[in-house]
């Protein structure tokens, strides 16, 4: 079975992608999964070339048929979205109704009480999912459709292909890129996987997100390390940082210093350790060991004595 | 004038910059007000440090059964697109975190046999700081959806000269629910590559709303050329840069604002303010 290692950071732009793209080219046996599927930026650095692209549906839209639309106004009485808005007079003389797209949650209470069946319920496209294949191993990522929703649904498809994948071609380890926050897709891109690795920076906010993170990570039972980025940027607070994660019962990855190499690697499209050999490199490189040593510990563990 | 400051990509300086604006603007005697929508990981508080003055809990509707007038004729897991109410034989099984709390079940029951019920989403809490007024939510980790928390801690937000929204990062339902009904959407970016790839989904989806954006580089020096160009490309208007400087990133390790903690950025976050408010003279087409 691969191990899932997910990377998560509660607060946004601590570093998960930048370590995620080093992480795949240090690990010989994996495919990389971009979860961040409605601001996806894993691609820019590992290149994929796309293999097989499917559209992706997480349910269905309400469309209201002009002609048919008598103006009753019950849609806009049963929609708790918000969604039904009225056309006064487009021509001939009557009011009708419409759906607005970007609010319609597909709940489809309108398309149940209209009483002359005016209103088509099909399924949306709400994005597109895809497999490819990078110079460090086949990848699958996701572009969610503008303001639309459903991320959850999408960051499950992307994880059980990747896993699925992983399988298949008897590799070892999966690495998620996750999103920040603690909500929808976060969750959806933790539940079950095997170990969660926290990346967070020594800043009042990086440490306030950093806990709900965790609490998160042990809500749903996953063994959760932490890796400090920036560390230098504030010394004690990432030594405070430390230890109150090792209180807790997360175990520390260990840290990045700050340095310019990190934008300058993104900007050549290229992970960190591809880019250059400095002490910030081998910073990601003694994580990557460390997280490598864990998920293969974790695989000779039984799931029950985990955490 | 409601600004709502959002981003795309996380991390990018949303809550530096919205915090720090609130802060100048209160000095000019104006009321302003400042809501923190980002209830996944609300940071406003950490900056501002209002004192908080109220203190509720949020729920969302969900469905209960009552299973002595309910006859098992499945009408409610039919309406259900959410697979949230499911009747098998005698029973009837609710899972309230899939529930989008449509109604709908309510609605098709011939028994009046469902009824709604709260269920808490998280914490809403209001209060001032200095003499902004201060408004932002926290969602119950483990939690799935935060759009009803955020409609909730809109709803809060008392009339101001200026409303400030920090908004989450991404741009899908949270950061819709939080900029809609903006007048101005203010995107906090970074000029490198994945600064811009998310600065342009989130400049895309803000244009699928219609609403009227700039645009403030963050971290400016940083990195390449590509977000100075695209906003050139798309008739953005850069309403401000702020540097890449190292101060202003061990003030927010801190816990402070620019504004107060560095030398020369109340001038700097002025004129920022200044040239956001002036856009809402700007015509649209």
């Amino acid at each position: 079975m691969p191990q899932e290692l997910v990377v998560i950071s509660g607060k946004g732009g601590t570093g998960k992608t930048s370590l995620v793209a080093s992480f795949a080219a240090l690990a010989d046996k994996a495919v990389v999964a971009d979860c961040d599927v409605d601001a996806a930026d894993l691609h820019l650095v590992l290149q994929p070339t796309i293999l097989k692209r499917t559209q992706f549906s997480g349910g269905k839209r309400a469309r209201i048929i002009r002609e048919s639309c008598t103006g009753c106004a019950k849609c806009l009485t049963v929609c708790r979205s918000h969604a039904i808005g009225r056309d006064r007079d487009a021509g001939d003389g009557r009011t009708t109704f419409h759906v607005d797209p970007i609010a319609c949650e597909g709940c489809g209470v309108c398309v149940w009480f209209c009483p002359v069946k005016a209103i088509e319920f099909a399924p949306a496209i709400n994005g597109e999912w895809f497999i490819s294949e990078t110079r460090f191993g086949p990848m699958v990522h996701a572009k969610l459709g503008i303001a639309e929703e459903n991320s959850g649904k999408l960051v499950t498809i992307v994880r059980s292909q990747a896993k699925a994948l992983a399988e298949e071609k008897q590799l070892e380890f999966v690495l998620i890129d996750g999103s920040p926050g603690i909500g929808c897709p976060v969750i959806a891109s933790i539940t079950g996987a095997d170990l969660v690795l926290i990346v967070t920076e020594p800043t009042v906010s990086g440490e306030h997100d950093l806990g709900r993170a965790a609490e998160l990570a042990q809500h749903f039972g996953i063994p959760t390390m932490v890796c400090v980025n920036k560390w230098d940027l504030n010394p004690e607070m990432s030594a405070r940082i430390e230890s109150r994660s090792r209180e807790r019962g997360l175990q520390i990855a260990g840290r990045v210093r700050y340095d310019r190499s990190v934008v300058d690697a993104q900007v050549n499209r290229k992970p960190l350790v591809e880019y250059v050999s400095n002490d910030c490199a081998s910073d990601v490189r003694r994580i990557w060991e460390t997280v490598a040593r864990a998920l293969r510990a974790l695989s000779e563990t039984p799931a029950h004595d985990r955490a | 004038m409601r600004i709502a400051v959002a981003s795309g990509k996380g991390g990018t300086g949303k809550t530096t910059i919205a915090a720090n604006l609130a802060k100048v603007a209160s000095r000019d005697g104006r009321r302003v007000v400042y809501v923190d929508c980002d209830v996944e990981e609300p940071n406003g508080h950490l900056f501002l440090k209002p004192s908080i003055e109220n203190r509720r809990l949020v729920g969302r509707p969900v469905p209960s059964v009552d299973l002595s007038r309910c006859t098992h004729c499945g009408k409610c897991s039919e309406i259900c697109q959410f697979s949230a109410i499911v009747t098998i034989r005698d029973k009837v099984l609710i899972y309230p975190e899939l529930c989008h709390g449509c109604g709908g079940c309510l609605l098709v029951c011939p028994e009046q046999a469902i009824s709604e019920v709260s269920r808490e989403i998280g914490l809403l809490e209001t209060g001032m700081a200095g003499s902004i007024q201060f408004v932002h939510g926290m969602l119950n980790v483990g939690e799935v959806m935060s759009p009803p928390l955020i409609r909730e801690v809109k709803a809060a937000a008392p009339d101001g000269d200026l409303v400030i929204i920090d908004c989450p990062p991404g741009t899908s339902c949270p950061v819709i629910e939080s900029v809609r009904e903006a007048d101005f959407v203010l995107m906090v970016t970074e000029p490198t590559p994945f600064g811009l790839n998310d600065l342009t989904l989130a400049v895309e989806m803000v244009r699928a709303l219609q609403l009227p954006c700039g645009i403030v580089i963050n971290r400016a020096g940083l990195g390449d050329r590509g977000v100075c160009e695209y906003c050139a490309d798309e008739r953005l208007p850069i309403l401000g840069e702020i540097a890449d400087d190292r101060r202003i990133a061990e003030a927010y390790s801190r816990g402070e604002l620019a504004c107060q903690a560095v030398d020369g950025y109340d001038i700097i976050f002025g004129k920022l303010l200044a040239d956001v408010v002036l856009q809402e003279a700007v015509p649209r087409n």
